[in-house]
């Protein structure tokens, strides 16, 4: 028996500008969960990808149970005992548990799907790994962390030796985290051997026997969970150390913003609320609970059924998008690309996109394109955006430029109200971190930031203070001094109401 | 009047004028299950109808024009899949262009084959099967449509084809890192449809008209469309709905002679099938994918 079940040997694969694994070695042992960290971008996923067969590599050599093997696509990776959970489920949604469970692997009783034994043989398997799913239930019905163990249901069904994991914590609430961190420690137990994907350092010290460090495409590090802790696992990744963020005591001032029974059945129930300047109230929750529609409706995207929205005493609640905005709120939408951007307008028509009607943005119905310009290089300059001109297309800059695009127009125009929703979803340590000092030094300045966030650990850094929302309502406003992540998430859950 | 319209025979009238739209609805349901939307349902009714005359016309036989109609369908549908699942083309631009298509083809080689504009010679139909100790008649075809309601819902909702067809439409993406071949998934859905298609045209010209006419098919191809979301994109339910518009289109032939000018008339089935569209298929939910081509 070889010593590693799977080891990759100079693994290289270019992208168009990118080189996303350069001579990557990775040696993975039998029985161990093993954990690959690194920055986005740093090529964790393209390495699953090709041990997973989804992407075939430019040169390098895959070692399985020590013997060579060629991984040309996921059937091959399957049928040698590799399985993967995708960072975005691969389930069908109006389909059953059971069916989502056998597609492509189906039990046929006289040409039909033989339901009942396959269901027995499912029963049989959740017990013997103590995992747990309602296989009769429509996948569209169910919580993500219940479709987390039914995508490692799928993998065991399929006779996995190595289940591969890509961000599996992203969605999960910390309860569904540790839950799904005794399940890996159970199918270790019971001989799996897990490779877990992940840039949360405190997961990975939390779950790993040994670690691998990537960035920028190399492995920079492979240590023994035992011995790693977060400061160096932080400069590994990163190469430099990571500074916390320096945040000022919280004063509470005048009351800014407040929201009074808002209503909008069946997504929202009689949501009282108050934002006061300079603060960051925090909005957390699980997705699809309300929050979405309680943002868009202080933005003017959405109307309440029922209820008011007063701005510094004013009744706002029936303006329009661009009268809020010239009142002074700000918004940064959660989807940067479909809502935040026009991603075929170039750099300096996304920064005037809301002003663009004014002077001196347009003068007589005709763009003033000097102005505009200039405006958007210094907000270019001022907010480090890369990109080679203000006259490329916002398509072609990465991520955590997009971002900073969008920051950019919103602080420009000098809000008193932000709504931040999902600020940092998506961007590399560095990028949060800008995006953090940013919201930081804003309220410092005095403005209010509302932020919504499905990153607990940010919520829990920036706010003075937390309204959960769950199902609908504002079931408790908390100081994250006072409470730690697992009550947090008693509240998100409807488990704790105040 | 009233006791006139309604009556036994004007259910067996509607079920007759059901037979080509429910053959060709689910022949849209098995193309959009597995995610290929498929108008060009209309032109390959059209080519049905043409090779069942075709066909019948120079053997004599009509189930050799029946399998010539399923034939031509089965290529329409090929082009069909061809263009937009390997080549990734918009799905209705495709359609739009084999119904246009279609009726060029079929006026041009009609003429051609028959010598005369407008329509072919009239044809031998089928022989109707008698029903045992009765003198009950049916159309052989419409026997075997409700063998096909049959087993399309079993094969659909029972299957292992059936499982990985839906996945392809609900997500494909799903399907392919499962091993599901999803191109060839999907080229079965819409060759199915032509098949099908084929057969529900040739209903038109062998049983109803016992003629080719150029255009024909007068938009069956979309009411079908209309009854397979009616019919929420399950077999059982196209049936039904197509029964439905058949029963329209019977009221409409009943009706004419009753002094309302035919021109009014005439418009009563598209009617219903707007208004069953505005009515119903909001609330209908399509397959996820289906539309969407699959790229990896």
């Amino acid at each position: 028996m070889a010593e590693y079940i799977l080891e990759t040997r100079g693994i290289t694969k270019h992208f168009p500008g990118v080189l996303a694994n350069d001579n990557v070695e990775i040696k993975i042992r039998q029985g161990e969960i093993h954990s690959i960290i690194g920055e986005n971008g740093a090529g964790k996923t393209t390495l699953m990808n090709i041990i997973y067969g989804l992407i075939r590599p430019d040169r390098g050599e895959i070692f399985y149970k020590g013997k060579k093997v060629e991984i040309s696509n996921p059937s091959v990776a399957i049928s040698l005992g590799i399985g993967m959970v995708h960072q975005h489920f691969m389930l069908v949604p109006p389909f059953t548990v059971w069916e989502n469970i056998i597609l492509g692997k189906e039990v046929i009783k006289r040409g039909v799907l033989d339901k009942d034994s396959i269901c027995l043989e499912l029963k049989k398997l959740m017990d013997s790994y103590g995992l747990s799913v309602p296989l009769e239930e429509k996948v569209e019905d169910l919580s993500v962390g219940i479709l987390q163990k039914v995508e490692l249901i799928k993998l065991l069904y399929r006779g996995a030796e190595i289940l591969i994991l890509d961000e599996p914590t992203a969605l999960l609430i910390p309860q569904e985290i540790e839950e799904l961190f005794e399940i890996l420690e159970n199918l270790k137990r019971q001989g799996k051997t897990i490779i877990f994907i992940s840039h949360k350092l405190k997961e990975v010290l939390r779950i790993s026997d040994r670690i691998t460090v990537m960035r920028r495409g190399k492995v920079v590090g492979e240590l023994e969970g035992k011995e790693a802790d977060e400061e160096t696992l932080a400069r590994l990744m990163i190469g430099k150390t990571l500074e916390s963020p320096q945040i000022e005591a919280y004063e509470r001032g005048d009351e800014v913003l407040r929201l009074e029974g808002i209503s909008l059945p069946p997504r929202l129930k009689n949501i009282n609320l108050t934002l006061y300047k300079k603060e960051i109230l925090g909005l957390a929750g699980i997705e699809g609970n309300g929050q979405k529609e309680l943002l868009e409706i202080i933005t003017g995207l959405l109307k309440p059924e029922k209820g008011k929205i007063f701005y510094k005493g004013r009744e706002v609640q029936h303006l329009d998008p661009r009268s809020l905005r010239e009142i002074g709120i700000g918004f940064i939408p959660e989807d940067r690309q479909t809502t935040g951007l026009i991603l075929d307008f170039t750099v300096a028509e996304n920064i005037i996109l809301g002003r663009h009607y004014k002077e001196p943005y347009s003068v007589g119905g005709k763009l003033n394109l000097p102005v505009i310009k200039e405006t958007a290089s210094n907000i270019v300059k001022a907010y480090d955006i890369r990109t080679s001109s203000v006259d490329k297309n916002v398509r072609f800059l990465s991520g955590g430029n997009q971002q900073k695009v969008i920051l950019g127009r919103e602080f420009y125009s000098e809000p008193e109200v932000l709504i931040a929703s999902q600020p940092t979803r998506g961007l590399d340590i560095g990028a949060t971190e800008m995006v953090h000092n940013l919201l930081l030094s804003a309220r410092k300045k005095g403005m209010s930031v509302l932020l919504y966030s499905s990153d607990l650990d940010e919520i829990m850094t920036l706010s003075d203070r937390i309204a959960v929302i769950y199902n609908g309502e504002i079931v408790g406003i908390i100081s994250p001094k006072e409470v730690d992540e697992a009550t947090l998430g008693l509240y998100m859950t409807g488990a704790r109401k105040d | 009047m009233i006791s006139g319209i309604l009556s036994l025979e004007l259910l067996i009238s509607a079920l007759r004028m059901s037979v080509p739209l429910t053959f060709a609805s689910l022949g849209g349901v098995f193309s959009e299950r597995g995610g290929v939307v498929n108008i060009a349902l209309e032109g390959i009714m059209l080519v049905g109808a043409f090779g069942a005359v075709v066909g019948t016309y120079f053997t004599n036989n009509p189930w050799i024009g029946l399998l010539t109609a399923m034939s031509f369908g089965f290529l329409i549908a090929l082009i069909h899949a061809v263009v937009s699942i390997t080549f990734r083309i918009n799905q209705i631009i495709s359609g739009t262009a084999l119904n246009i298509m279609a009726t060029g083809l079929t006026t041009f080689l009609s003429r051609l084959i028959f010598k005369a504009a407008g329509s072919s010679p009239h044809i031998e139909g089928m022989v109707q099967w008698r029903f045992p100790g009765t003198n009950w008649q049916i159309s052989p075809l419409i026997v075997i449509m409700f063998a096909v309601i049959i087993i399309s819902q079993i094969v659909i909702f029972k299957t292992r084809y059936g499982l990985r067809l839906r996945a392809c439409g609900e997500n494909p993406y799903a399907a392919d890192s499962l091993g599901v071949d999803v191109i060839k998934m999907r080229y079965s859905g819409v060759l199915i449809s032509g098949v099908l298609g084929g057969l529900g045209g040739a209903f038109l010209s062998l049983e109803h008209a016992r003629v080719f006419v150029e255009g024909m098919t007068t938009g069956r191809g979309f009411i079908a469309l209309a009854g397979m979301i009616f019919g929420r994109w399950t077999p059982l339910g196209s049936f039904s709905a197509c029964f439905l518009f058949g029963l329209a289109e019977a009221f409409r032939m009943r009706l004419e002679g009753f002094g309302i000018p035919t021109q009014f008339i005439q418009m009563i089935p598209y009617i219903v099938t707007m208004c069953v569209l505005v009515g119903v298929v909001g609330r209908a939910v399509a397959p996820a994918y289906d539309g969407i081509p699959f790229e990896k």
